[in-house]
């Protein structure tokens, strides 16, 4: 085993076989930027393998009325814990942990992040509260049953281990705060010399709007957290109506993380496509200015949005309408995007490779997402759809089809630059092609269901539902056979396949200019920048 | 390393203001929790507020400030190269930190010697308002306490590196950032005092 692992450090080169730990060591204490990337990218990777299992038996479940699997508790835990573990372990660490660290320090030209250790320090935080949420599973009362947004009073006074899970999910914060904070020193401080703020790439761009959610949004979810776990420990009513508080408190303390945070997760996605979709048309990217623009203004305006989650929680109708309101004001930048993108397709030379298939059908998926968004952004319409599987069916499609596919498409465009080789085409093809049918049979269908009034968390449904149901657990199936086939193929060429080195894509961002695998201080000499992102003529690419 | 080490002191302050922005906003959850409720029961505040010892709060604040003046002091001394001084100084504010936990223990020690603590009887037999304004007094101020102990160690810490000598004259960006986070501790509870002692 050993000596096919250091034949493995000698075989990729770079950072790979430069570093004097050995085996576990050389990962789990590196400061290196791009092992740390890896680290993060295996561990919220395989917890989106976990995730993705118990959708999966959830799925199952509902394929039938009545019980089918597992009775209504086991159902309500399964559902809080695919929602905490798909949240709070994957999608929010996930890019900037994984992509965000493998990529950015290159992208800009850096040797590492500002702070290499404190980097480390927030892998470890991260996994440590990941383990804390693991334990809460299985120990105290059982698994937190209230859904992953812990919403009181049910979370104050349910018998389940809601807080050991708190407490996980209140650590996880420390590392998304430490990691937000240390990308905007990154980006602000170690810049290569030339580049300017308007030669940054998109997807770094999307990082530092990301990093700096992270560090305003995240401390409130601490509060709030904190407060629900005193709320059950000592008894401070805060948001017990007997003892004068206000569960509507909660919500809104609840929201004001928890609606920025999904920016977090889709605002790097949005940087992936940004960087893909131009080397894949052969053409700058279209409006670089107002993409840099809109993926601020999403930040800003996306903080001020949180009560469109609560139409029917009784707030005032005033409230209901400015919120609404404004949640429209954020689907413009969101537009923003999609037509510059789509602009960027126009009279291009589109080569449909791996990566660019993802992207293009993060273009479609995105959009569907957000106009169903919109329906539920509008008080009137979302009455009637409130807690329905149209909201779940939106969800998904703006956060898998959304950021997961294209976190896959940053695995296939990336993850080669960093191991040396590559995937086959034809399987990645197919892999897709699955995926993209299974997804749309499912949470199209959720869509449908939840118009025709079908409510989300519950084990159970009337007979009229059935058939649609089946059909979106048989998506769900299709979606799994083309996930492992990505997989199988993508992790076969990263060990076993051919070899990947130079610029093969074609893009003119630094990270291409870089040896493959990059060595551990990235740059050969140190770059000077002479041409913005997309410039693929000056930068000599034909 | 081919590279001497990378020296970011700009950086290094950069990234502990933005630390310093969540805190902020950490208790300004609470500060939120307290405008809504301040609005909806003005009386039982202003009954409680008045249970609440302003002698005490006023001794801590002044105990604060002087930390803080003490603090600012030694990043000068370290600046001039007298780490001695500086050192001693740091310790002056570590006092100062154990003072005002002191006077902390004794007040929350009163109020709950007479009942008043979160879910206790006398608070539940009360208006709800009151048993509000209480929990968010003892939450915000054991959250603010919390920090007065993690700053009295860090700096404990920092203190010691001083005197190793690895924080000087000419590295000393450990002790400012220490010193930052010590006047955060401070500039929260020039907030917490009027709102809790004063203004009710």
């Amino acid at each position: 085993m050993a000596a096919s692992e250091l034949d493995t450090r000698v075989r990729r080169g770079g950072f790979w076989s430069d570093t004097n730990r050995t085996g576990i060591a050389s990962w789990i204490f590196s400061t290196d930027h791009k092992r740390i990337g890896l680290l993060y990218f295996y561990s919220t990777f395989g917890f989106f393998l976990v995730g993705v299992l118990l959708g999966l038996l959830l799925r199952i479940e509902l394929m039938a009325p009545g019980r089918t699997i597992m009775g209504p508790q086991t159902y309500n835990a399964l559902f809080t814990v695919h929602g905490v573990v798909m949240i709070f372990l994957f999608i929010i660490p996930g890019f900037q942990g994984s992509f965000g660290n493998l990529v950015m320090p290159i992208q800009i030209g850096a040797r590492d992040v500002s702070f290499p250790r404190l980097n480390l320090f927030s892998w470890w935080i991260y996994m440590i509260g990941a383990v804390i949420v693991l334990t809460s599973l299985f120990t105290g009362g059982g698994p937190p049953d209230t859904g992953w947004t812990f919403y009181v009073p049910f979370s104050a006074r349910t018998g389940t281990n809601v807080s050991l899970a708190v407490l996980g999910v209140f650590i996880i914060g420390f590392s998304s705060i430490l990691t937000g904070l240390n990308f905007v020193t990154t980006i602000h401080r170690l810049r290569a010399a030339g580049m300017g703020w308007m030669r940054v790439p998109l997807f770094t761009w999307s990082l530092y709007a990301t990093a700096w959610i992270q560090i305003l949004a995240t401390p409130i979810l601490a509060i709030t957290l904190v407060l629900v776990a005193a709320e059950r420990m000592l008894g401070t009513g805060l948001f017990d109506p007997v003892q004068g508080g206000d569960p509507i408190m909660f919500q809104h303390l609840f929201w004001i993380y928890s609606h920025p945070a999904v920016y977090i997760m889709i605002l790097p996605a949005m940087g992936v496509i940004s960087d893909i979709i131009p080397v894949f048309s052969r053409k700058p990217i279209f409006g670089y200015k107002m993409i840099v623009f809109s993926t601020l203004a999403i930040a800003a305006a996306g903080s001020l949005v949180w009560g469109h989650h609560m139409f029917t929680s009784g707030m005032s109708d005033t409230a209901v309408l400015v919120f609404s309101f404004l949640t429209f004001i954020v689907a413009i930048p969101s537009a923003i995007k999609v037509f510059n993108w789509v602009t960027t397709l126009y009279k291009g030379s589109i080569s449909l490779e791996a990566p660019m298939l993802f992207a293009l059908s993060f273009i479609l998926l995105f959009s569907i997402g957000g106009l169903s968004g919109l329906i539920l952004g509008a008080a009137a319409t979302d009455v009637h759809v409130h807690d329905t599987h149209f909201v779940v069916g939106h969800f998904h499609y703006v956060m898998f089809g959304g950021t997961g596919f294209a976190f896959f498409a940053a695995m296939h465009y990336w993850l080669p630059k960093f191991y040396g080789r590559r995937y086959a085409e034809k399987p990645a093809l197919v892999g897709w092609a699955l995926m993209f049918t299974g997804f749309n049979l499912m949470y199209f269908t959720m869509q449908v269901l939840g118009m025709k009034g079908m409510p989300r968390r519950y084990y159970d449904y009337l007979p009229e539902f059935a058939t649609l149901n089946l059909v979106a657990t048989v998506g769900s199936w299709i979606l799994v056979t083309g996930l492992i086939i990505m997989l199988v193929n993508l992790f076969r060429g990263l060990w076993w396949g051919e070899p990947f080195a130079g610029n093969p894509w074609g893009g003119a961002t630094l990270e291409w200019s870089t040896p493959t695998p990059p060595p551990t201080e990235n740059f050969v000499e140190e770059p000077v920048v002479t041409h913005g992102p997309y410039d693929y003529k000056g930068s000599g690419i034909p | 390393m081919s590279h001497p080490p990378h020296k970011d002191y700009d950086g290094a302050k950069l990234g502990m203001w933005l630390f310093l922005f969540t805190e902020l906003l950490l208790f300004g959850g609470m500060f939120l929790l307290y405008a809504v409720y301040l609005k909806r029961y003005p009386h039982e505040f202003a009954a409680g507020g008045k249970q609440l010892n302003w002698i005490m709060g006023s001794a801590n604040t002044v105990i604060l400030l002087t930390s803080s003046l003490c603090v600012a002091m030694s990043v000068t001394a370290i600046q001039r190269d007298e780490p001695r001084r500086a050192v001693a100084l740091v310790a002056g504010t570590i006092i100062c930190a154990a003072g005002f936990m002191t006077v902390k223990y004794f007040e929350w020690s009163a109020k709950i010697g007479h009942g008043i603590y979160p879910g206790s009887a006398h608070l539940k037999a009360g208006a709800p308002g009151e048993s509000v304004f209480f929990s968010l007094y003892y939450m915000t101020t054991g959250i603010h306490g919390l920090h007065v102990l993690i700053g009295g160690a860090l700096l404990g810490w920092i203190a010691s590196r001083v005197n190793t000598g690895t924080v000087n004259a000419r590295e000393f960006i450990l002790l400012e950032n220490g010193a930052l986070y010590w006047h955060l501790v401070d500039l929260i509870w020039i907030f917490i005092f009027p709102l809790y002692y004063l203004v009710l």
